[in-house]
């Protein structure tokens, strides 16, 4: 087996008192889907913005393509250039035209000029059937085509890894599909991904492992046929217990 | 009283006089508050960049800000105005014009930093988030992402910061400038009467009350865009 794209090294993070990740391990390889489940305040949210270095850690490794990202000497803004993250809601800068939101990034951190800026995000647009959308503002757009542009955005400077963040949790019903199969797009196309989500159908179909997360530690991981079938731990079971419950599974 | 107040003789002699005074208040006003605007929106980005590499230039800010706040501002006005020129310093302004707007800029600057700063937190932490994600440094998420939506939140404040120093410029009047409020006071002290005052003061009103109108005009129509966005 090929070294991981992405291993998290007994990872802890705590909130003043309050334990967020507690040595946490985990290890993404190239191509592979990772999906994050487990209840709200368990420590998908924390984790993935830890690898973004959005969040510092306070104990253990994150390491990239065997480079230790979370080392003092490592300019976080070259890592974070590496890949693309999207979180729940308000990604998109409202004041700024859906083409000039995918363009920031090219053009001020990579110095793109303008205008093959703008071609390049163009055609990721048109790639994602958004290309009739470039010059509107955000608020113009429906909540999940404004998540398909927080994810072209993501895509715009050819991230190594994309980091999904619950991204269609705060979406109408009716539009959550059209993110789902964007993502799904995504795996096709080989992009390594860890995605935190509580869309468990989307979780089983489309990840290669799946994780859960209860009280900042993974509790169980495996191949989701292993994970939503067979889960070995009792927090697992009467968390799938509850998802069926509630109609999500 | 009438005659004291509202003599109509004395309002047309003191007039000439105090506008070409107020001109001049005018002006101040409007240098004043290009500096204002410019050096408090730098301060307040310093006071909200994060982490320890920038405490010492954090720290700096937020003593400026507790000093400047906490002095009497016609008390720096003469500190500077009288207390600068009195140096004697080869290559400084001894103009006491230049040392009351000084003063002023630098004592605005303080109370504005911190309008900008509320802005500034008001922005949703996700879209800062989002702009340091794509590689942006702090300065730069702050300069093209946060503090842009910023503004717009701050508005209002900001032109009831406008209304306020309209008025305060006048306070230069103590270091002899002869501004509108000082041309006014010649006039009194020549004549004993006081009409020359009213005139400085329906002056101060005709450019504040529809200043003051547009601030609310500006802030109704932005919470009904609001609004119009939440549904």
């Amino acid at each position: 087996m090929t070294s991981p794209k992405l291993e998290i090294d007994s990872v802890s993070k705590a909130f003043d008192e309050k334990v967020v990740l507690e040595d946490v391990d985990l290890s993404v390889g190239l191509h592979d889907v990772v999906c994050l489940i487990g209840s709200s305040g368990s420590g998908k949210s924390t984790l993935l913005k830890c690898i973004n270095l959005l969040v510092p850690i306070d104990g253990g490794n994150i390491v990239l393509d065997g480079e230790a990202i979370t080392d003092p000497g490592v300019n976080p803004n070259q890592v974070r250039q590496r890949m693309g993250i999207v979180f729940q809601a308000f990604n998109l800068f409202p004041h700024m035209k859906v083409i000039d939101n995918v363009t920031l990034g090219p053009r001020k951190v990579h110095g793109v000029d303008a205008a093959a800026a703008a071609d390049t995000a163009r055609n990721l647009l048109d790639q994602f059937g958004l290309l009739d959308k470039a010059d509107e503002y955000p608020d113009r757009l429906s909540g999940g085509q404004q998540q398909r542009v927080a994810i072209v955005r993501a895509l715009a400077y050819e991230p190594e890894l994309m980091l999904l963040d619950e991204v269609t949790s705060a979406l109408d019903p009716e539009l959550i599909a059209e993110v789902l199969n964007v993502i799904r797009d995504l795996k096709t196309s080989g992009m390594t991904m860890l995605i935190a989500t509580h869309e468990m159908g989307f979780a089983r179909d489309v990840a290669d492992q799946v994780c859960f997360l209860d009280a900042g530690r993974i509790l169980e991981q495996g191949p989701p046929a292993q994970i939503f079938k067979n889960p070995a731990e009792a927090r697992t079971r009467q968390f799938l217990q509850r998802i069926v419950e509630a109609g999500r599974l | 009283m009438q005659r004291q107040f509202f003599s109509w003789f004395h309002f047309k002699e003191s007039f000439p006089d105090v506008a070409s005074g107020f001109w001049l208040d005018i002006r101040m006003f409007l240098v004043a508050e290009i500096l204002i605007l410019s050096f408090a929106l730098v301060l307040a980005m310093i006071r909200s960049l994060r982490g320890p590499a920038f405490f010492p230039l954090r720290a700096i800010v937020v003593t400026y800000i507790d000093i400047i706040r906490g002095i009497p501002m016609l008390l720096l006005i003469l500190l500077l105005g009288f207390g600068v020129p009195a140096l004697q310093l080869s290559g400084v302004p001894t103009s006491r014009i230049f040392w009351g707007v000084a003063a002023l800029v630098i004592s605005y600057s303080a109370y504005t930093a911190e309008v900008y700063r509320a802005g500034i937190e008001s922005v949703h932490e996700s879209q800062r988030m989002s702009a340091r994600s794509i590689g942006l440094t702090q300065v730069q998420a702050l300069r093209f992402v946060i503090v842009p939506q910023a503004i717009r939140n701050v508005i209002p404040a900001l032109l009831n910061g406008f209304v306020s120093l309209q008025k305060d410029v006048a306070l230069v009047f103590v270091l002899g400038v002869r501004e509108g409020l000082r041309e006014a006071d010649i006039y009194n002290a020549r004549t004993f009467n006081y009409t020359s005052y009213v005139v400085a003061a329906v002056l101060f009103l005709l450019i504040s009350v529809p200043v003051a109108r547009f601030t609310d005009w500006y802030t109704e129509r932005d919470r009904r865009r609001r609004q119009a966005m939440s549904t």
